[in-house]
């Protein structure tokens, strides 16, 4: 069976960038498929194509079995004939209908009776009750929020496009909808492709990860696979692993690959096909910090070094270890209370090998 | 008082707001959200009545309604009556010698509906046509308001020409504007003075009710 949605568009703007993305959907019904990358990625030109907001210069994409682009057959069709949901950033209410009027904006083919009962069902799924005649002004973000989804979903649409759907409103009220909005796009049982650049958002509301950098796809995959082992280290990089360094192959040998960085030599599982050189990427979570004689313990790697920085992070203290290579680890405040951590301190990184993760370089 | 030229004028300004409402929406829409390159110089053509003396506009056209003309005769070969020097004539060199000032204040208003609810609009399966209709029409009453406003008192206001392309028949093509000159020529101040004030006295009502409309209204929609 064919993908519900295949995106191989291109598109490039005077001044020379150049977007191209290239990801799919797998099957219809609910998923959430998160683009991801810093701002400039091309994220946001990747959802305007898809709503045909943007015509691409080269490629095609289709959706459910319609083509609604191809530039080789000079073929485009217009946002009106995709039947989509497109919700942007601002959420565009239109400020001189009221909530209702919002809902049933694009219901225009539906008689008056189908077009109340579903305002109806939208405002009950939505917990919109009692608010039907404001004004989009007379409403917080958080319901802004939701009128919005609600008339993005009103005509049922084959896709659904989020672009960053939480950024307008507060960090508390973000926290709450992240959740809130996953389990609504479950039950509303509709493929979602969603923007975004913060990390724990596409981590909590994601399925798959699409990872953008420079106008390109990078990597596209289950999401914590991307997240576990990325394929290159721009990838690492904007994943937000936080070290990322190169290192040379010694050996490899039973599964296990020793990787020289600088004066170090860390084991690693063997990912297969190393070269001569390998990035080397831990996450500083996974990084654990000793003082003076290192004790018997299981992991593979133990690391002389030295504080270089110490920053706290919330509950959180943030090392920079100077083991022959910066080394970022994640400790909390109290065990760097407990161990009288200090700057210029030596210290032992322990890691276990099945945390450092090896990319393939040459 | 010259009555007959006052409800010329009046029927003249209210005919030519009329013409330029249907035909000011369209062209200001196209102005507004066009991407050709050659904009400019629909642009141009637009805005020529603002800087052209009212003479030269005023000498074209009669030239172009001439009974030597294709357009006079052919004006005459339908209506049996030539077009230079009769109301309808006046109508249409009102429709255009006011034009930039009823397009220019829809585009600018158009212009400045944010982009994105038209997008919205559109991915909501809402044609081109009707999300001008239903978004962008509503949400530029005030600059569509001054348009109109705008576009009646020039008529009623012009001058040069009414005086090139309509003579001075009175009933047909004598307006206010023209009998007040009149009046003064024939050395009758009292009655100039009148008209003048009339005139001075209806422009300020209007656009004082325009501006005080639009600073009164918080929430434009609430007036559609």
């Amino acid at each position: 069976m064919d993908p519900h949605l295949t995106c191989a568009a291109e598109r490039r703007f005077p001044g020379g960038t150049h977007v191209a993305v290239r990801f799919g959907i797998p099957a219809p019904g609910f998923s959430v498929t998160v683009l991801f990358g810093p701002s400039g990625s091309g994220k946001t030109t990747a959802l305007r194509l898809l709503a045909g907001l943007e015509r691409p210069d080269a490629g095609r994409i289709a959706c459910g079995g319609t083509v609604w682009a191809d530039a080789a057959k000079g073929l485009h069709l217009p946002p009106q004939a995709r039947n989509l949901g497109f919700l942007s950033q601002a959420y565009d209410l239109f400020p001189h209908l009221s909530l209702a009027a919002n809902l049933a904006y694009g219901l225009g083919d539906h008689s008056a009776d189908a077009r109340r009962t579903r305002v109806a069902e939208l405002v009950a799924l939505l917990g919109l009750e009692g608010l039907e005649d404001r004004h989009p002004a007379q409403l917080s973000g958080g319901q802004r929020q939701r009128v919005a989804l609600g008339r993005a979903l009103a005509r049922r649409p084959a896709l659904l496009l989020l672009d960053e759907p939480l950024s307008a409103l507060d960090r508390p009220t973000q926290l709450r909808l992240r959740r809130e909005l996953r389990d609504l796009l479950r039950r509303l049982d509709v493929p979602t492709v969603l923007v975004t650049h913060d990390r724990a958002e596409a981590l909590q509301l994601g399925d798959r990860l699409v990872v953008l950098d420079g106008g390109r796809v990078c990597q596209e995959g289950e999401i914590q696979r991307v997240f576990d082992r990325p394929t290159d280290p721009a990838v690492a990089r904007i994943l937000g692993v936080e070290t990322v360094v190169l290192g040379r192959v010694v050996e490899v040998s039973g599964g296990l690959a020793t990787v020289a960085v600088g004066e170090a030599r860390l084991q690693a599982p063997d990912p297969g096909s190393l070269g001569v050189r390998a990035y080397v990427c831990i996450r500083g979570e996974d990084v654990l910090v000793e003082r003076g004689e290192p004790g018997p313990s299981t992991a593979r790697n133990r690391l002389p070094a030295r504080i270089a920085a110490l920053q706290p992070e919330g509950p959180l203290v943030r090392l920079t270890l100077d083991a022959g290579f910066p080394l970022e680890s994640l400790v909390t405040r109290q065990a760097c209370a407990d161990l009288g951590l200090a700057e210029g301190e030596a210290v032992t990184a322990l890691l276990k090998a099945s945390a450092i993760h090896l990319i393939p370089h040459d | 008082m010259d009555w007959e030229a006052i409800r010329l004028s009046l029927r003249l300004a209210a005919l030519t707001t009329l013409a330029l409402l249907a035909l000011g929406l369209p062209l200001a829409h196209w102005l507004a959200f066009t991407r050709r390159r050659w904009k400019f110089l629909v642009e141009a053509v637009v805005g020529l009545p603002l800087v052209l003396p009212p003479t030269v506009l005023g000498f074209y056209l009669l030239v172009a309604m001439g009974s030597r003309s294709p357009l006079g005769q052919a004006w005459t070969a339908l209506t049996g009556h030539p077009l230079a020097f009769s109301f309808e004539g006046l109508l249409a060199a009102s429709i255009l010698y006011s034009l930039p000032f009823t397009v220019q204040p829809f585009a600018a208003a158009f212009a400045a509906v944010d982009r994105g609810l038209v997008e919205a609009s559109w991915c909501l399966g809402v044609s081109r046509a009707r999300t001008f209709l239903r978004v962008v029409v509503p949400l530029s009453w005030a600059g569509i308001l001054t348009g109109m406003v705008l576009s009646f008192a020039h008529t009623l206001g012009e001058f040069g020409v009414v005086l090139m392309v309509g003579g001075d028949l009175p009933g047909r093509t004598r307006t206010v504007s023209i009998a007040v000159f009149d009046q003064v020529q024939a050395l009758d101040y009292a009655a100039a003075g009148r008209t003048a004030l009339l005139l001075l006295g209806v422009s300020f009502t209007v656009l004082a009710l325009v501006y005080g409309l639009r600073r009164a209204q918080r929430k434009p929609w609430t007036l559609i």
